[in-house]
């Protein structure tokens, strides 16, 4: 955008600001933006962004990409964000910036002293500036949108990997679902710092909640058991169901640790091996349960 | 040209993958990476300049700290002027080694990183970039 | 240039690694192991990594190294104390040390070394 471009759309900005507004504030509650954002917060949003338009084009900046058009970038940065946080669509996001198109080319059409040359260049200008800044609205609401995704999916693979203690020394991980590399990581920080906590000697993990187990799951599996024998702590896994044995043993997968059918022989197991029976206790007194309130 | 917020190490002996590894710990933290990812690129930084010495007599490591906001990262060059590596996939297989190591340097710097990017010539030396995000 | 303490424990050795290693002082630290389990007759080495922070393919070998010489001399190698974050490191690294024992801590080292110390008195004693 040449300069002569740039103060003939920052003076055009200046002198029709009230009507550009205004019919702005018209198109968007045309649009149905109004409803989950007040009219009032609207109005400010909008007037504070022609403001700020406005001064960073009478300082000569023209490109979006540029370091003089940073507060802009951030402030429509900032309101995408908070419309994807809000829940708008992407195109009532965009809307915001694009229903701008036409007030500002009914402002142009008023300077009655441009050349029909001067006025088909400014409104080029107008309309890649508007573009360019459309285009950046759109970029920061799908960050926002993914920022939203990502969060969710980190604290649903927090909650669905507790680490149980189940007696001194011995804890079991619960698998459910998925095994896949992002939430191995998750299982494997859980797990360690579970066996530092509680000075565990064996850890059983359950896969009766994985549905599938593929090469890529058993390699997760046998990095997590890896994982744990480095700190000392011995694995068992559990729960592997008869389709699940039969999938290991036709892909080859060596599962180099001690695996149970269920969790309870898991126990058993790990019982023992850290040097402990269990004894059913001889029939009990009723009159001394009952004296003791058991 | 390097870019200002850059800083460049002479990679020749031990004693400088020790200073290697400080570094990259520093930007790390810098960086807000998570303590495992720290580790991570820590490690691998130690496998590369120890590499860089073990097969090209040494070379040079370059620290950046790249991205903005919540997506910040380390990213680390590692360049010599050695013998080239004329087998890229071979080289980058586990066990593989032409000298006395484990053969996991590469392949295992790789498995650690985010993004690995390498770029070798025989007789002319090797360029790695690797980059953990946080 | 220092060089790493070993301690007498029991019939056990214990070396705890508390600086970033460079070459010269893994070597020496290999060398001096070596010499000392034969001259106090240990049965056993503990090496406690609780305060390393990164554990590369250099100090694996050394640790790898450590456990085969001691194996020869008739010890147990024990290395205690990985880091979560070290262990969670080292087997993305393709490092499973499979040559070596290890133990949450240092007490929990000593117990290894201990029962295997009473296994094979036991195995004696029966006669195998």
């Amino acid at each position: 955008m040449a300069q002569t471009e740039i103060a003939t759309i920052a003076q055009l900005l200046a002198t029709h600001e009230r009507e550009i507004l205004a019919q702005w504030l018209a198109e968007l509650r045309s649009t149905a933006q109004s409803g989950r954002i007040s009219e009032a917060e609207l109005e400010t949003q909008c007037r504070n962004f022609l403001q700020l338009l406005r001064t960073t084009l009478a300082k000569g900046s023209a490109q979006v990409g540029h370091a003089g058009f940073a507060p802009v970038r951030d402030m429509l940065a900032d309101i995408s964000r908070a419309r994807a946080l809000q829940g708008f669509s992407p195109v009532e996001t965009a809307t915001f910036i694009f229903s701008l198109k036409r007030p500002v080319f009914a402002a142009l059409n008023k300077e009655t002293n441009l050349s029909p040359a001067a006025m088909a260049q400014a409104l080029w200008a107008i309309t890649v500036l508007l573009d360019d800044l459309g285009l950046h609205t759109m970029e920061a609401y799908q960050k926002a949108r993914e920022e939203v995704i990502s969060r969710q999916q980190m604290e649903i693979t927090e909650l669905s990997t507790p680490v149980i203690k189940l007696w001194e020394g011995i804890l079991a991980v619960p698998l459910i679902g998925t095994l896949d590399s992002s939430r191995t990581q998750v299982v494997m920080e859980a797990l360690l710092q579970a066996i530092v906590d509680q000075s565990a000697e064996i850890a059983i993990i359950d896969i009766t909640g994985v549905p599938t187990v593929d090469t890529l799951t058993a390699q997760h599996l046998l990095k997590t058991v890896s994982a744990a024998r480095l700190m000392g702590a011995d694995c068992i896994i559990s729960g592997i169901r008869p389709q699940i044995a039969q999938t290991i043993v036709h892909l080859g997968v060596q599962l180099d640790v001690i695996s149970k059918a269920s969790l309870a022989d898991a126990l058993a197991v790990a019982l023992r091996r850290t040097g402990r029976a269990v004894v059913k206790l001889a029939k009990p007194d009723k009159n001394q349960n009952e004296k003791a309130g058991v | 040209m390097s870019n200002p917020g850059t800083e460049a190490l002479q990679v020749r002996s031990s004693d400088d993958v020790v200073r290697v590894r400080q570094r990259v710990r520093a930007l790390a933290v810098d960086a807000g990476l998570s303590l495992v990812d720290q580790t991570k690129i820590v490690t691998a930084a130690s496998e590369l300049a120890r590499n860089m010495i073990d097969y090209a007599g040494g070379g040079k490591t370059v620290f950046e700290v790249v991205g903005s906001g919540t997506t910040r990262g380390v990213r680390l060059t590692f360049e010599d002027k050695g013998p080239g590596i004329p087998d890229i996939p071979l080289a980058l297989k586990d066990g593989y080694t032409t000298g006395n190591g484990l053969g996991l340097g590469l392949g295992g710097a790789k498995r650690l990183s985010s993004d690995f990017v390498i770029e070798s010539k025989v007789g002319l030396g090797t360029k790695i970039v690797i980059t953990r995000w946080k | 240039m220092d060089r790493i303490p070993i301690l007498k424990l029991g019939e056990a050795l214990l070396v705890t690694i508390q600086v970033d290693m460079h070459d010269r002082l893994a070597t020496a630290l290999e060398e001096d192991l070596t010499a000392k389990i034969v001259s106090a007759h240990a049965k056993g080495v503990l090496i406690d990594i609780s305060a390393l922070e990164i554990v590369d393919s250099f100090i694996g070998r050394m640790l790898d190294n450590i456990a085969s010489v001691s194996r020869i001399l008739d010890a147990e190698t024990v290395v205690v104390g990985m880091r979560p974050a070290v262990a969670i490191t080292l087997v993305e690294l393709g490092l499973s040390l499979t040559g070596v024992k290890t133990a949450l801590n240092v007490e929990r080292g000593m117990e290894l070394i201990k029962r295997r110390l009473e296994a094979e008195a036991a195995s004696v004693e029966s006669g195998d």
